[in-house]
């Protein structure tokens, strides 16, 4: 219940938290809800020596359009995304994927940009940002870069974010006209995390599937996108039963997590069913 | 060390210096005397150090007093205005929506969000509304209808207002 | 109007809960109060090679650490148990020592090693971490069963195999055994009543405080009966004296069973304040709660039931092995022998029933009464039996209910009825409960849109449960007889205030179920005065003269009832001042509506003036007492027996294996309620267990004795969104050996609604031919079940 000692930093601006990162190094951690990071310290998983508070950045908590593309900001909270209309409106699965993230109280102070950077394998918003073909933007004293999501988790809670970097915003690209996504979760009963997530956006054109794009959560160490599934619909008519034979390749050559909620066979089988549950309803 | 912080707590003004490690639910309890507010689990999920910042439901648990320097912070002890009960603390007593009490103050924090989010929540809103909000005694059979029993009450009071 | 029995009296302990007003243990802030932090150990069985506080010991703000050795050196004894159960040829159960602090090895994870005591919970909590603890790991067994097999790792060197007693009860084997072979059909099932973690929301606390110039002790607690704290504590643990020994507990946020026993930490803090001179508290952290608070549950058992070729059950056998945890906790040996054996016959009129129980220790967390506390474990047996046999012989299920029960009786004009497993049940009607629920839930067109669902590819299901407990534990005599170390009457003193106002002092302990609302309904009623006069005392060592505490559904009924004695001797002592002061007779005297009025006349004295005379005695009857204050110790004649039909109605995603509760109609019959929104509520509460049980929750233990979903990020406890709202109804038998003929409420809720669910998921799996699972019914077993 009682986290380590800590010195504590709040930056006025990005790149005051970027310097005191740069100062602290190692021992620094950022923290922004702090609801990923504040129940580790709590149970002294993770005993930082300085937090950097970004939290109060107004900078970083923004939903925008800019252009054609959605770009919302790192330290927007998972409530702020639930309740926009203008990330609802470019991809639902946006404010279903908010909604079922932890409880209102979690949702009221969580970030995206705190949940994406944590890189829980369970975690909601991965195979959103996958699905989206969200960009991640990223700043450090070198300067900024941009990372496609697709190459963002790169392991069990990693990412390509390096130590001395901030996520400042999440860029996803206008779904072409006809899209439509969804997120379909199988809940955790306990955590309430994904035990398989799964986004899927679909572009429809005269029945048909244009285009699509699908991302598991859940299911091993890192979100992915299930490529195989894509390319088994793309081309195809959108009928129930196409997608269920897409769906079938769901988690296809995945090395499964097991636990005592779901075993490794059992989350296989559960990446079929939500791909299809997605598939079928961004599909309608 | 120590950080400065000020903080409005149901309406009063503190500042205190703390350790920036002190959670906000500790800041409340032993600093401020304010044991309303409970703790009952260390992952964040019980719900009942559930109190208002800035108007929104927290878990103060889980948040820093550190980073509610500055916030307006209600707490279950400020609910009641001049001795008149909050319509929720009313709903809760009139719908035998508490047991023990131990959860009662967060599950009625929690409640003040969805309220002031949708006034006239569905059965099925309310409970999931209080995802976040553990009760072992009532099955929250009872706590259902003390959020509608607020609901019909604030919006009556609206009316006449 | 001081009619107050019957009705929804909203609860006069709200108004301090709801304004965040309430005051539990950790609340408490004494002056000088330093804090405790337990060093546990990480593993299930361990030996502990040594103990370095030195780099602890020398952190700024640690006042002191102690270790298992300074224990061990100051010739206290460990913790006690208050049930003793014999193995069947006569040899004492084992009952090993149950040290506060151990200090030769670790028998589950989260054994106390050391306690660090500081200036701050931080500091305490940063020097637990430099406490350095060397062990070596020992093999470790968490399964009862396997923990008698031979070669299993030992918790104890003097209890062979694990056993702490076997035990039978019924009738004889070979008669039981007679009648199942003349058996038409044998119902057998194997089962596993998972162990479940009670999770009061409220932590366990306590607070320890020795002060010096008076040599008297405080110790404030999260607990469901202060005294029995304080008498084992004392006299048992400590070795100090009662007299100098106050126990308060405040208010406590829930217990379920969990908060009844003396626990380590509550003598642990008084024996250190002692030593210190100062305050010590301790709360868990939830995390540390999971793996030491008392289990519940925790049976392997296998059950068979044989009928004859009407359905007419001949026969029951029953082979459980319970689960005790590491150490015996208070009830623990009690709770899967004389709370499950007696249970057995349940509402059927089976004519021969033998339940054999091995007592198991292993290195697990203490196991000990949970919400039910053994009357789950055998309803849950019974009553899947009932709906498996129904399923077997392609009967309804309702209907071989129905041909088994035990007629009506209302234990008065009827005698009461003697099972085959010791008791003697009260009073029952239980086609009525089960007549009502049928009409509640539709059972005839459920059935048609069942057979619908299954047409369109739905798995509906509806499962029955009727069950029976006892409760209101019980004559003194009796369970003394059976084992029980301490006397389980209750104590209820009424003292009547000058000003005719009223306090009650009861040793029963609130923590949820309304006493202080309940019980001034009974005072205000029979006194015919207003409830505002009418204050209820409670938790408190040092108000309340003694007391047995709350548990086993018993405080209305044996707490209640103590009030009652004492309310019958303030009211005839009340007549005699009342005749002396309207210069008439006793017997010429009727008492009503707070008044004693001359029969057939308008001459009368209110209640206030008789109060006002006992303590301003000038005119006065000769010889009588000035006063008006009784105590009295109510001794129940018999244990009172709630029953109930409880009905579940699921719905299973077949691809997932996800149940969802769509329905759950519950009738309960708890004998004569005072207040029907409390009784309401628990019923309510009692449910969500149940049916959490059923569903969603159960600890998890590796094979190297780790309990692996010690927090609530990974044991499913019921949330508002996994529960319907309920639709309950009540009947009415009252109690016919207690004043005011009430049986209790606190457990039915759980004691029945488990079986029911489960019966439920698999009838909508029936057409899978899966007649068993284990619970909880997790999608991962149900799905797995349809389709291997």
């Amino acid at each position: 219940m009682i986290p380590n000692s800590f010195d504590y930093h709040r930056a006025t601006s990005v790149d005051e938290a970027i310097r005191l990162m740069a100062q602290h190094g190692m021992d620094a951690k950022l923290l922004a809800g702090g609801h990923s990071l504040l129940p580790a310290m709590k149970l002294r998983l993770n005993q930082p020596g300085v937090l950097v508070d970004i939290g109060r950045l107004a900078e970083l908590r923004y939903i925008k359009k800019e252009g054609d593309s959605l770009v919302i900001g790192a330290g927007a909270t998972h409530d702020d995304i639930a309740n926009s209309e203008v990330a609802r409106n470019t991809l639902s699965m946006l404010s279903e994927a908010a909604n079922l993230i932890g409880d209102v109280q979690v949702r009221n102070k969580g970030t995206l940009g705190g949940s994406l950077a944590h890189a829980d394998p369970a975690a909601d918003w991965p195979a959103v940002m996958i699905a989206a073909h969200a960009h991640i933007e990223l700043r450090g004293p070198n300067g900024s870069r941009t990372v496609a999501a697709d190459d963002f988790f790169t392991g069990f809670y990693m990412t390509a974010l390096a130590e001395d970097e901030i996520i400042t915003a999440i860029r996803i690209p206008a779904p072409p006209k006809g899209t439509h996504s969804s997120y379909q979760k199988f809940m955790q009963p306990a955590s309430r995390f994904a035990i398989v997530g799964c986004a899927a956006s679909v572009t429809k054109d005269g029945g048909v599937c244009q285009k699509v794009s699908v991302a598991l959560t859940g299911l091993s160490d890192t979100a992915f996108r299930a490529s195989n599934v894509e390319a088994a619909l793309t081309g195809k008519k959108l009928t129930k039963e196409n997608i269920a034979a897409a769906a079938q390749a769901a988690g296809e050559g995945v090395m499964a997590m097991g636990d005592h909620f779901a075993s490794e066979e059992y989350r296989l089988h559960l990446a079929k069913v939500f791909a299809k549950r997605a598939l079928m309803a961004a599909a309608e | 060390m120590a950080k400065k912080i000020q903080v409005t707590v149901n309406g009063k003004a503190y500042s205190h210096d703390v350790d920036p490690r002190t959670l906000l639910v500790q800041y409340l309890r032993d600093v401020l005397g304010l044991t309303g507010t409970h703790v009952g689990c260390d992952t964040s999920n019980c719900g009942a150090c559930t109190i208002l910042v800035d108007g929104q439901a927290v878990k103060s648990c889980t948040l820093l007093a550190v980073q509610a320097d500055g916030s307006e912070v209600k707490t279950i002890e400020g609910m009641a205005d001049n001795g008149t009960l909050h319509p929720l603390q009313e709903g809760f007593r009139e719908e035998h929506g508490l047991q023990c009490g131990f959860c009662t103050p967060g599950m009625i924090m929690a409640s003040a969000d969805l309220l002031e989010r949708n006034p006239n929540p569905t059965e099925h809103e309310i409970r999931e509304a209080l995802e976040g909000n553990f009760c072992r005694c009532t099955g929250y059979h009872n706590i259902v209808k003390s959020v509608q029993y607020a609901a019909k009450k604030i919006s009556k009071q609206e009316k006449v207002a | 109007m001081t009619n107050y029995i019957g009705k929804a009296v909203k609860r006069v302990e709200d108004k301090r809960f709801i304004t965040g007003k309430g005051r539990y243990t950790d609340d408490i802030v004494l002056p000088g109060m330093t804090h405790a932090y337990i060093v546990r150990s990480p593993y299930a069985h361990a030996r502990i090679l040594s103990v370095d506080t030195s780099a602890a010991e020398a952190m700024e703000g640690v006042v002191k650490v102690f270790t298992g050795k300074d224990i061990a050196e100051s010739g206290i004894n460990g913790i006690p148990t208050g049930w003793q159960v014999n193995f069947k040829n006569g040899d004492t159960m084992k009952e090993p020592p149950h040290p506060l602090l151990v200090s030769d090895k670790a028998r589950y994870m989260g054994d106390a090693v050391a306690v660090v005591i500081a200036e701050s919970r931080e500091i305490a909590r940063d020097a637990g971490d430099r406490v350095e603890v060397e062990y070596e790991e020992l093999p470790a067994v968490a399964d009862a069963k396997k923990a008698t097999e031979a070669g299993a790792p030992l918790v104890h060197d003097d209890a062979p195999n694990n056993l702490c007693f076997d035990w039978e009860l019924g009738n004889p084997k070979a008669e039981v055994n007679e009648a199942m072979s003349k058996a038409h059909h044998i119902t057998t099932l194997e089962f596993v009543n998972q162990r479940v973690i009670p999770n009061a929301i409220e932590p366990r606390s306590a607070i320890g405080h020795f002060e010096e110039s008076s040599d008297k002790y405080t110790l404030y607690t999260t607990s469901q009966n202060p005294h029995l704290t304080r008498l084992l504590m004392c006299a048992f643990v400590l070795g100090i004296p009662e007299h100098k020994v106050r126990v308060v507990a405040p208010d406590v946020g829930g217990g379920f069973g969990s908060k009844i026993f003396h626990y380590a930490e509550e003598a642990l803090v008084i024996w250190c304040s002692q030593r210190l001179k100062r305050p010590v508290k301790w709360t868990a952290d939830r995390s540390e709660a999971f793996m030491t608070d008392a289990h519940g549950r925790d049976h392997v058992s296998k059950a068979e039931m044989g009928f004859d070729q009407n359905g007419k059950i001949v026969g029951l056998r029953v082979k459980t092995y319970a689960n005790l945890g590491a150490y015996l906790s208070t009830f623990a040996p009690c709770v899967p022998t004389w709370l499950h054996g007696t249970l057995l016959q349940g509402l059927y009129t089976t004519p021969k029933i033998n339940v054999d129980v091995t007592g198991v220790f292993t290195h697990t967390v203490m196991v000990d009464a949970y919400r039910g506390a053994g009357r789950p474990e055998a309803t849950y047996l019974l009553e899947r039996l009932m709906d498996t046999a129904a399923l077997e012989m392609k009967m309804d299920p309702v209907e071989l209910r129905r041909k088994n029960f035990i007629p009506a009786f209302d234990g008065v004009t009827q005698p009461g009825y003697q099972t085959q497993v010791a008791l003697q049940y009260d009073s029952g009607n239980y086609h009525g409960v089960l007549d009502r629920a049928l009409e509640m839930v539709g059972y005839e067109k459920f059935r048609k849109e069942q057979e619908q669902a299954r047409k369109d590819g739905k798995l509906l299901g509806i499962g029955f449960s009727t069950y029976i407990e006892a409760c209101g534990i019980a004559p003194s005599a009796v369970v003394g007889a059976l084992g029980a170390r301490a006397g389980l009457y209750e104590v209820g003193q009424v003292r009547v205030q000058p000003t005719g106002k009223v306090s009650v002092y009861t040793g029963s302990h609130s923590h949820g179920q309304g006493h202080e609302t309940t019980f001034a309904q009974v005072v205000a009623d029979r006194l015919g005065i207003p409830m505002d006069d009418v204050e209820i005392i409670h938790g408190d060592s040092e108000s309340v003269a003694f007391g047995m505490g709350t548990y086993g559904s018993r405080s209305l009924a044996v707490g209640g009832s103590a009030i009652v004695k004492s309310l019958d001797k303030i009211i005839e002592k009340g007549a005699k001042i009342a005749a002396h002061k309207l210069e008439a007779s006793e017997e010429d005297l009727e008492f009503a509506e707070g008044k004693w009025t001359v029969k057939g006349t308008d001459k009368s004295v209110g209640f206030g003036d008789v109060a006002l005379t006992a303590y301003v005695p000038h005119n006065y009857p000769a010889g009588l007492e000035p006063g008006l204050d009784f105590s009295s110790f109510y001794d129940p004649a018999n244990f009172t027996y709630p029953f109930g039909a409880h009905v579940a109605i699921v719905e299973v995603d077949q691809e997932t294996g996800k149940v969802r509760l769509k329905r759950f109609i519950a009738v309960d019959d708890v004998g004569n309620v005072i207040n029907p929104m409390i009784v309401d509520g628990q019923i309510h509460g009692g449910l969500a267990q149940g049916i959490g049980q059923a569903l969603l929750e159960g600890a998890v233990y590796d094979e190297n004795g780790q309990l692996i979903n010690g927090s609530y990020m990974d044991y499913t406890m019921p949330r508002a969104d996994d529960l319907p709202s309920f639709e309950i109804d009540r009947q009415v038998t009252p109690c016919p050996h207690n004043p005011l003929g009430v049986k209790g409420a606190g457990e039915a809720g759980t004691i029945g609604s488990t079986p029911a669910v489960v019966n439920a998921v698999m009838d909508a799996l029936s057409p899978f031919g899966i007649k068993n699972l284990e619970m909880p019914l997790t999608p991962e077993r149900v799905w797995r079940a349809m389709n291997s």
